[in-house]
């Protein structure tokens, strides 16, 4: 497998919970994602959801997704076109919750990362490595377990277990 | 081969493997729960990945608590799809103002030494209290398992937390978590479990040590697991039994001890004697001061409840506050939300809820809604809030412009008799 993907960065800091990314209050009325992706962020940065385009990339410092393991706080956030969270730490749910999806989370030093940055991320069995085209810089990301790159190419967990009905050692 | 601890044991039952931190394992699950908050999601999930049964109906249980009985149309609809799917495949379902999902879980018996749950709720790890390796998934994991009776999980490291001495008065279990919350800090367990150990943990009653590991997540924790002992089994002894009392792997459950050699992440010592009432300031859990350095702050709202701090001994902690001073501050609205019907009964039967109420202090059904935002009461615009719940983000209670200050029941109850922000201490002579 092999996912090649570029894309400009949104920057957030750190301890970002789920509560920030959607506010636990906004799931009553609905679960649509495409609704939903309207909302983020919206306690802490009521602009950042118009801003987001498709195929940015978040960047977060430590603990991204700490908090509630509310699901669509992943959801909403690859319904805004979002393929890519860029961390220092990604909260065990948060990590969960977007392999499961399809968001793909990298957890590398993003300290440097500027706004608006161009990045460009290769992940494959090596692992992931990001390229700084505004900075130069390559970064490193840490290794993902085999399950969940098994459960990631083969588009989350859905597709996962609709062809194999169980969880199975990779 | 060095020794396991609570973690890796009980993992390795699980999977049938002899498991060490670091890998991952394929487990059978003991026990699932979700909420309506996350189980119509997981509806979504089971159905898209081709479920139709689930795996073993009375391992699986449902609970309304995130919003209440008289919330809107659309809550009420997701509520009535997960009731019918619950009424279908013979699933057990607490309905609206049964209590807190947590409490529930362990109040009802589901929650065993030993046993693996997984919980679509964050602080699922509270039954860690009673020995379980319990810890919180989304809602795509509750519907994998509900195929499959399974979930994969790394297994984690740990920390021993080890506590010694005994607190001293006006010093709570809260202010034990925390504590340990400033240590840390939000991050400084994540992945990891937290085995809390020493005699300080041992003197501790199973309600107070549900608040500790009800409060692990918040320090990113997996799993928050005490040891089981006298207190355990007197507790368990007096729960009902509503749900399998063997495991997937077939063994009975059993209390599990980490071995003398087991090998910690780190080892961290807390000395209880030495700690003070604390409040975490808004709006982090790990931004900790002692509570002299947030007196006079002034209280708008006093939120005394939740699965962190609304069981029988916290509402008392704080009745005995409230009820010896005989008043509560003009300005201050007291909302006390008992964790479960259970509770509230408790609280009736005694008297102490009639008293609240003669007091001023509003008592609403047991549910998760306003520590989250998802049910009434919202604090009002810029209203400083004191609360006994686990979480203190902006905008948590549904309001951004509220400020939310976390801290025990009897720091909550002292501020709301005040006004402002209050130790317990100038209550001392009620908290023997």
């Amino acid at each position: 497998m092999t996912i090649d993907l570029e894309g400009r960065a949104v920057l957030l800091g750190d301890d970002i919970n789920t509560d920030y990314i959607i506010s636990s209050s906004r799931k009553k009325d609905t679960l649509d994602p495409g609704v939903l992706r309207h909302f983020l962020f919206e306690s802490i940065d009521p602009a950042l959801a118009g801003a987001i385009r498709h195929g940015d990339m978040l960047v977060a410092g430590r603990n991204f997704g700490c908090g509630s393991a509310m699901e669509v706080a992943v959801t909403a956030v690859v319904a805004a076109g979002i393929r890519v969270v860029l961390a220092r730490s990604v909260a065990r749910t948060y990590y969960r919750n977007a392999i499961n999806n399809g968001l793909i989370p990298v957890e590398c030093d993003t300290r440097g990362i500027a706004a608006d940055a161009r990045l460009h991320l290769r992940l494959d069995d090596d692992g992931a490595r990001i390229m700084d085209q505004t900075s130069g810089r390559a970064i490193t990301g840490h290794p993902l377990p085999a399950i969940m790159l098994q459960i990631l190419g083969e588009g989350g967990l859905v597709p996962y277990f609709r062809k194999h009905h169980d969880f199975v050692a990779p | 081969m060095p020794g396991k601890t609570i973690s890796e044991k009980i993992l390795s039952r699980a999977s049938r493997r002899d498991a060490h931190a670091g890998e991952l394992v394929i487990c059978d699950v003991d026990a699932a729960m979700g909420t309506d908050a996350s189980a119509p999601m997981t509806l979504d999930y089971f159905e898209r990945m081709g479920g139709t049964r689930v795996f073993d109906p009375s391992r699986l249980v449902f609970v309304f608590d995130h919003y209440a009985a008289d919330s809107s149309a659309s809550t009420l609809s997701l509520q009535a799809r997960v009731r019918d799917f619950a009424i279908r495949q013979g699933v057990a379902l607490y309905d609206c103002g049964a209590g807190v999902c947590h409490q529930l879980m362990v109040e009802s018996g589901r929650t065993r030494p030993g046993a693996l749950l997984v919980g679509a709720d964050s602080h699922s790890v509270t039954g860690g209290a009673l020995n379980a390796f319990a810890t919180g998934i989304g809602s795509s994991d509750l519907a994998a398992t509900m195929i499959c009776g399974r979930i994969w999980l790394r297994v984690p490291e740990t920390i021993s937390v080890v506590l010694t001495g005994t607190t001293r008065p006006g010093v709570y279990p809260k202010d034990i978590a925390l504590a340990l919350a400033g240590r840390l800090g939000a991050d400084g367990a994540s992945y990891q479990t937290i085995e809390f150990d020493g005699s300080g943990a041992t003197s501790l009653e199973v309600d107070d040590r549900l608040v500790l590991s009800n409060m692990s997540v918040e320090m990113g924790a997996k799993a928050g697991i005490f040891r089981a002992d006298a207190k355990t089994a007197a507790y368990l002894a007096s729960r009902a039994v509503t749900t399998p009392v063997v495991s997937r792997t077939g063994e009975a459950f059993t209390p599990v001890e980490p071995d003398a050699d087991a090998v910690y992440a780190r080892e961290i010592s807390l000395d209880l004697t030495q700690l003070e009432p604390a409040i975490a300031m808004p709006h982090h859990v790990d931004r900790v001061v002692g509570v002299g350095q947030a007196v006079g702050t002034p209280v708008h709202m006093a939120f005394i409840g939740t699965c962190t701090g609304g069981r029988v001994c916290d509402i008392h902690q704080a009745a005995g506050i409230l009820l010896a001073a005989g008043r509560i501050a003009p300005g201050v609205q007291v909302v006390i939300a008992p964790a479960s019907h259970q509770v509230d009964t408790c609280l009736r039967l005694d008297g102490t809820l009639d008293r609240l109420a003669s007091l001023g202090a509003t008592i609403i059904p047991p549910g998760c809604g306003p520590c989250c935002g998802t049910a009434p009461p919202i604090p009002a615009d810029g209203a400083n809030v004191i609360s006994t719940a686990n979480r203190n983000f902006k905008a948590r209670m549904g309001n951004a412009t509220a400020l939310i200050y976390l801290a025990s029941p009897a720091t909550c109850a002292a501020s709301a008799v005040t006004g402002r922000i209050t130790g317990p201490g100038e209550f001392g002579e009620v908290l023997t």
